[in-house]
C-alpha cells in the first residue's frame, strides 16, 4: 500500500499529493443542502456538479441533489449567461425549489461571469427566490465555499426590522446532521430558542418512508433566514466555516455573540453551554451537567489506555482543532495535527491550545499540507492513532496504524453522520471509537499468554 | 405509446421538443427505432453526465498504474476522481511495482496562477514529480481554467520529455469540451494511440494473443476475464486500462486481436489500430454466461484453430457446470422480475444479457453519453450528423503503417467469419438485444429516473450513486453498476454468481419489510359502536 511514498521529506512548491481539502463548490452546495426546499446550483461545467454531488452521497448515504448550467465550449468562451437563464427557468419546472442558490466555478470565474447581475435581470417567478456566492475553486478550500454560500444567503434573504425576535442564530458550520440535532437539543435544553442556519438534520438524513421527495423535511425556512437579521444574538460554531458570517452579522446587522470552536470534547462543550447560558440567564439543567460529568468519568476512567498515546489528525480545520481539544483531554500527544485548507491561523490556533496544555512532546501544526507529507512524517516518527477522513485508511494500512474516521469525507462506512462528535454525547461517542481502536490493537497484537478479558 | 407519453408529460413545450427525441419506447415496427445522442445537455435538468475531464482521466488514462498522472488545475477535480472508481491494480515487477493508483497529483491551481499562467507551477510540479517517483511515463490532464488561460500542456509535455527523457503526454481535456465524458474517452484515445501504442518491441508470447480494450477492472471484472482466457489458452497482452500500465500498452499492436468490451469509451483506439496494423477487433461481452460463453466462441472461431476451439468448449462445459447449481437457485428467485439499468455508455446493455440468464428482463434502460451506434449500432454511423460540439474534439487520421502493418486474413474471409456471427469491426448497439415496449432514454436526468421508476415500477434499478438512495427511498431495489457497491467481480462466470447473490439481496432483504411502521397500518382509536360489530 503506497509503497512510492518516500521516507524522505523534501520541499515541494509544485505538485500536491493525496489532498486533504477539496474545492470551494462543494462546500457551497452542502451549505445550501441545508436550507429548506433549496436547489443548489453549480454555474459551470456539468463535471463539477457531477462530482460534488458523487462526494456528498457517498458521505452522507443520501441523495444530494443539485444542478448544472452545464457549459459547452461556447459558453465557456461567450458567457454563461443564457445557460444560467435557461437552468432556472428549468430548475423551477422541473424540481420546484422555493430557491436557487447559485455558485460559481474554477471556469465561471475564471472568464469573470457576473452572476450577481445575471440574476439582477432574471425573471424569478413570484415568492421564489435566486441567490448566488462566488466560490472560485482555485482559492481557499471546500471549507471557504461553505462559508461564501452562507454570507450569500444571509447577504441575499436577512433583512433587519429593528424589531428583535428574541432567537439567537445559531451556526454549526460543517457538520453532520447528528450533530446539528445535538446542537439543537443542547440550545433546547439552556432554553434559548434558536435558528439554526444551515440545519441538515432532516435534510441529509431523512428517513426512509418508501417515498422519496426531492426536499428533505428538514433544512433552515427561508423566512428564518430573513428574520436573521433581527436576532438577538449570533453563536458561531466552527471558526473557519462559519467565523465570516459571525463577522458579517455584526458588520451588517451589529448583533454580537460569540464565534467558538466546533464544541467536540469538553472544554469545547462547555464553551458553547456557557455562551447559551450568558444567553438564557438560565442555569445548566442537572441532566446536561450528568452528561458532562459522564464523559469526564469515562475519560478518567479510559486514561491507561490513552495517556501519552500519540495521535495524527487530519482533515478539516474545524474539526481537527477540535478533535485535537479532546485527544488532548485524554492524555493523548497530537503528534501531527494537520489541514490542507490555506489558513495560517490555524497554525496560530492549533499552537495555542496545544501549548496550553504544556506538553514535553515536540507536536507539529501545519496548514495547506497533504497526505503525502502527514504520511512521510509517520514513516520517520510513527503513531499510535490516526484520526481523521477515509482518505487516512491507507496511510492506516500502509502503515499498520489504529485508525478512526471523522470529519469529511467518510465514505466508507455508514451511520457517522446519523451520529453527533458534538457536545458530551459526541464526546462519548469519539472516546469510544478512539479507546476501542487502541485497544483491539493491543488485543491483536498481544501473544496468548497475555491475551485477557479484563482491564 | 403511453409510458413514454407520460414521462414526457413533465415537460414545458421546450423541454419537451429536446426531451422526446432523446426518449423512444421500442416498437419494432416497420420503421426502425432511432434515438437522438450526444448532443449538448439542457441547463438545469439535472444530467447525470459527467465532463470531459472525467473521461480522459477518471475513465480513461486513470487506471494506467505505472503512469504518474497529474491534473493541472484548482484541486477539485483531483480530489473526486481519487480511488473513486475501483478501477482494481495489482504491484507487478513488470511495471517495476510501480502503482499509482491509490495517489492523487494535482498542481492545486492558485489565484496567482491563474492570473499569471500556470504552465511554471505544472514544470515544477513535474519535476518534484519526477524527483519523487522516477516514472517512465507522466501524463497531464487539464481541467476547465486550463485552455482559458492559455497554459499550453501539449509543449510543458514535449519540453519535459526532451529535458528529461522520460514520455509525457498532455491532455487537453478542460471539463467544458464537448458534451460529455465521451469527449475525454476521444481525446484519451488519441493521445494512447499517437504516443504509445507501437512504441514497443516485445514481442508477446504465447500462440493466441489479445489485448482488452474498454475493460476497467471494476471491482476485479478484468481479472476473472483474464483468468478465463488464460484458461482457454488465450493470453492477455495488454488492457485498456484497468490494471493495464504504460509498459504493457506499447507493445499492444504486437496482439493477435483486440477485444472490445467498452464500444464507447474505446472504439477510437480498437479502429486505428485496425488502419495502422491491420489488427481486427471482436466487440465482446463478458457479462452474462450465455454472452460470455457466446465471446469465447466467437474468438475461437476468429483463431480458427481446432485445439483452441475444443479447449474453449471444454472451459465453458467446467465452468458452467461449476456455477450451475447457484445460478439455478438464484434464477428461481429472480424468475420474472424487472430491471432499470442507467449507467453511462455500455453496460446498459452488457447486463441485460446477465439479468436475462437469471431470467429477468431489462424494462427500460439509458446511457449518460452513449452516441448513437451504442444504440443502434455501427450501422448508423453514416447518418450520425456532426455538431459543433464534436467538431470541436480532434479526430485524429491513421495510416497504414509502413513496418508494423500485417493483416491475418483476407477481406473474404472476414466477410465469411461476420458471417459466421462473430461480431467483427462492427458493434451491433443496444436496442437490438431489447424487447418491446421497453424504454430506451439517453442522456437521462434525475427527474426521468425517478419517473420512470414510478411509471415502469421495476423490481430493481441499476444505477450509480447519485441515483442509488432516491431509488431506494422509492421502495425500489438499487445496485450501483459504476462501481458495483465494494462488490465484484460480476463478470465470467463466477462474476454472474456474485451478481445474482447481489440482486437477490437488493431485492429481498428483510429490512424492506419494516419499512413501515406498526402504526400507520393500526388505528389509534379502536371501539365497539351499537350494534357490537368492530369499527375501525
Ligand atoms: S476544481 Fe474547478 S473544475 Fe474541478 S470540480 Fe472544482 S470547480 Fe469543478
Ligand atoms: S463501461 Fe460505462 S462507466 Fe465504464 S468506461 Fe464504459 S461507459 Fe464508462
Amino acid at each position: 500500500m503506497l509503497d512510492m511514498t518516500t521516507k524522505d521529506i523534501k520541499e515541494r512548491s509544485g505538485i500536491t499529493i493525496n489532498p486533504c481539502k477539496t474545492c470551494e463548490p462543494v462546500g457551497a452546495m452542502f451549505c445550501a443542502l441545508g436550507v429548506h426546499k433549496c436547489m443548489p446550483h453549480s454555474h459551470g461545467s456539468q463535471g463539477c456538479s457531477s462530482y460534488h454531488r458523487t462526494v456528498l452521497t457517498r458521505h452522507f448515504k443520501e441523495p444530494a441533489i443539485a444542478t448544472s448550467s452545464s457549459f459547452t465550449e461556447g459558453a465557456s468562451v461567450f458567457g454563461g449567461r443564457s445557460n444560467l437563464n435557461t437552468a432556472v427557468k428549468n430548475i423551477f419546472d422541473m424540481y420546484d425549489p422555493d430557491i436557487i442558490a447559485v455558485h460559481t466555478t474554477c471556469l465561471s470565474e475564471t472568464i469573470g461571469d457576473d452572476v450577481g447581475s445575471y440574476i439582477l435581470d432574471m425573471e424569478i417567478p413570484e415568492g421564489k427566490y435566486v441567490i448566488h456566492a462566488s466560490t472560485p475553486s482555485y482559492e481557499g478550500s471546500h471549507i471557504q465555499g461553505f462559508s461564501n454560500m452562507m454570507m450569500g444567503f444571509i447577504n441575499y434573504l436577512s433583512k433587519q426590522t429593528g424589531t428583535k425576535t428574541g432567537i439567537t442564530a445559531l451556526f454549526p458550520g460543517w457538520v453532520n446532521p447528528g450533530d446539528c440535532r445535538e446542537l439543537k437539543a443542547i440550545a433546547k435544553a439552556m432554553e434559548v430558542p434558536v435558528t439554526m442556519f444551515p440545519d441538515f438534520d432532516n435534510t441529509m438524513d431523512s428517513p426512509m418512508t418508501g417515498h422519496f421527495e426531492y426536499y428533505g423535511a428538514g433544512g433552515t425556512p427561508i423566512p428564518e433566514i430573513g428574520r436573521l437579521g433581527d436576532a438577538s444574538s449570533v453563536i458561531a460554531l466552527g471558526k473557519f466555516a462559519s467565523g465570516e458570517s459571525f463577522d458579517l452579522m455584526q458588520k451588517k446587522f451589529h448583533i454580537s455573540g460569540a464565534s467558538l470552536p466546533m464544541p467536540v470534547g469538553i472544554a469545547l462543550t462547555d464553551r458553547y453551554i456557557m455562551a447559551l447560558r450568558k444567553i438564557s440567564k438560565k442555569e445548566v439543567p442537572s441532566g446536561l451537567e450528568a452528561e458532562r460529568g459522564r464523559l469526564v468519568d469515562l475519560l478518567m476512567d479510559a486514561t491507561s489506555y490513552t495517556y501519552k498515546k500519540t495521535v495524527a489528525i487530519f482533515g478539516d480545520p474545524d474539526i481537527v482543532y477540535s478533535l485535537t481539544s479532546l485527544c488532548l483531554e485524554m492524555g493523548m500527544i497530537p503528534r501531527y495535527v494537520v489541514t490542507g485548507t490555506p489558513k495560517s491561523e490555524f497554525e496560530t490556533l492549533t499552537r495555542e491550545l496545544i501549548d496550553s496544555y504544556n506538553l514535553e512532546e515536540t507536536c507539529e501544526v501545519k496548514a495547506d499540507t497533504d497526505l503525502f507529507w502527514l504520511h512521510q512524517k509517520i514513516k520517520n516518527d510513527e503513531v499510535d492513532l490516526l484520526l481523521g477522513s477515509s482518505y487516512g485508511k491507507y496511510i492506516a494500512k500502509a502503515e499498520d496504524i489504529p485508525f478512526v474516521r471523522a470529519g469529511f469525507p467518510v465514505l466508507d462506512r455508514y451511520g457517522a453522520t446519523i451520529q453527533s462528535v458534538c457536545g458530551y454525547k459526541g464526546g462519548v461517542y469519539l472516546a469510544e471509537k478512539i479507546i476501542d481502536a487502541l485497544l483491539s490493537r493491543y488485543d491483536r497484537d498481544v501473544a496468548d499468554e497475555d491475551f485477557e478479558c479484563v482491564l | 405509446m403511453r409510458e413514454r407519453e407520460e414521462l414526457l408529460d413533465k415537460y414545458t413545450a421546450k423541454v419537451y421538443k429536446n426531451r422526446k427525441q432523446h426518449i423512444t419506447q421500442l416498437e419494432f415496427g416497420a420503421e426502425p427505432d432511432t434515438i437522438t445522442a450526444n448532443t449538448r445537455a439542457i441547463p438545469g435538468t439535472m444530467t447525470a453526465r459527467g465532463c470531459c475531464y472525467a473521461g480522459c482521466k477518471g475513465v480513461v488514462v486513470g487506471p494506467l498504474k505505472d503512469v504518474a498522472v497529474i491534473t493541472h488545475g484548482p484541486i477539485g477535480c483531483a480530489f473526486y476522481s481519487w480511488g473513486t472508481r475501483r478501477n482494481k491494480a495489482k504491484n507487478d515487477p513488470e511495471s517495476d511495482n510501480k502503482n499509482f493508483v491509490p495517489y492523487s497529483l494535482c498542481t492545486d491551481m492558485r489565484p496567482t496562477d491563474i492570473v499569471f499562467g500556470g504552465e511554471k507551477k505544472l514544470e515544477k510540479a513535474i519535476e518534484e514529480v519526477i524527483d519523487i517517483f522516477h516514472p517512465k511515463c507522466i501524463m497531464i490532464c487539464s481541467t476547465c481554467p486550463i485552455g482559458l488561460i492559455g497554459d499550453d500542456v501539449q509543449a510543458v509535455a514535449k519540453r519535459t520529455e526532451a529535458q528529461y527523457g522520460i514520455k509525457t503526454i498532455g491532455f487537453s481535456c478542460e471539463g467544458y469540451k464537448g458534451v460529455s465524458q465521451s469527449a475525454g474517452h476521444h481525446i484519451a484515445n488519441n493521445g494512447l494511440m499517437r504516443y504509445i501504442i507501437g512504441t514497443g518491441d516485445k514481442k508477446p508470447v504465447g500462440k493466441f494473443t489479445v489485448n482488452l480494450l474498454g475493460e476497467y477492472n471494476i471491482g476485479a471484472d478484468g481479472w476473472e476475464e483474464e483468468r478465463i482466457l488464460k484458461r482457454c489458452g488465450i493470453d492477455v497482452v495488454s488492457v485498456f486500462t484497468g490494471d493495464g500500465s504504460y509498459e504493457t500498452l506499447q507493445n499492444a499492436h504486437l496482439a493477435d486481436l483486440n477485444l472490445v468490451m467498452c464500444h464507447r469509451s474505446i472504439n477510437y483506439v480498437a479502429e486505428m489500430m485496425k488502419t495502422k496494423y491491420g489488427m481486427d477487433w471482436i466487440k465482446v461481452n463478458f457479462i452474462g454466461v450465455g454472452a460470455t460463453c457466446k465471446s469465447l466462441r466467437m474468438i475461437g472461431k476468429y483463431f480458427d484453430d481446432p485445439e483452441l476451439i475444443a479447449r474453449i468448449e471444454s472451459v465453458i462445459a467446467e465452468e458452467t457446470e461449476s456455477i450451475r447449481e447457484d445460478m439455478e437457485n438464484y434464477k428461481a428467485k429472480l424468475k420474472g422480475k424487472t430491471a432499470g439499468i442507467f449507467v453511462g455508455g455500455s453496460r446498459a446493455h452488457h447486463y441485460q444479457l446477465l439479468l436475462r440468464d437469471l431470467g429477468m428482463e431489462t424494462i427500460m434502460a439509458g446511457y449518460e453519453f452513449a452516441h448513437r451506434d451504442d444504440y443502434e449500432g455501427s450501422a448508423i454511423r453514416p447518418f450520425i450528423k456532426s455538431d459543433a460540439d464534436t467538431k470541436n474534439i480532434e479526430e485524429i487520421t491513421v495510416e497504414p503503417d509502413p513496418e508494423k502493418y500485417r493483416t491475418r486474413y483476407p477481406e473474404e474471409m472476414l466477410v465469411s467469419l461476420q458471417k459466421d456471427g462473430v461480431e467483427l469491426d462492427a458493434y451491433t448497439g443496444m436496442i437490438p438485444d431489447m424487447i418491446k415496449g421497453s424504454m430506451v432514454v439517453d442522456d437521462y436526468n434525475f427527474l426521468e429516473v425517478d419517473q420512470l421508476g414510478k411509471i415502469m415500477k421495476p423490481d430493481i434499478i441499476f444505477s450509480g450513486i447519485k441515483d442509488k438512495y432516491s431509488t431506494m427511498k422509492d421502495g425500489i431495489g438499487s445496485r450501483q453498476l459504476h462501481s458495483y457497491d465494494y462488490s465484484g467481480p460480476y463478470s465470467g462466470f463466477r462474476g454472474a454468481v456474485i451478481f445474482a447473490r447481489d440482486v437477490a439481496m437488493s431485492i429481498y432483504t428483510p429490512t424492506w419489510r419494516l419499512v413501515k411502521a406498526p402504526w400507520k397500518n393500526t388505528p389509534l382509536l379502536t371501539g365497539t359502536i351499537s350494534g357490537g360489530e368492530k369499527h375501525a
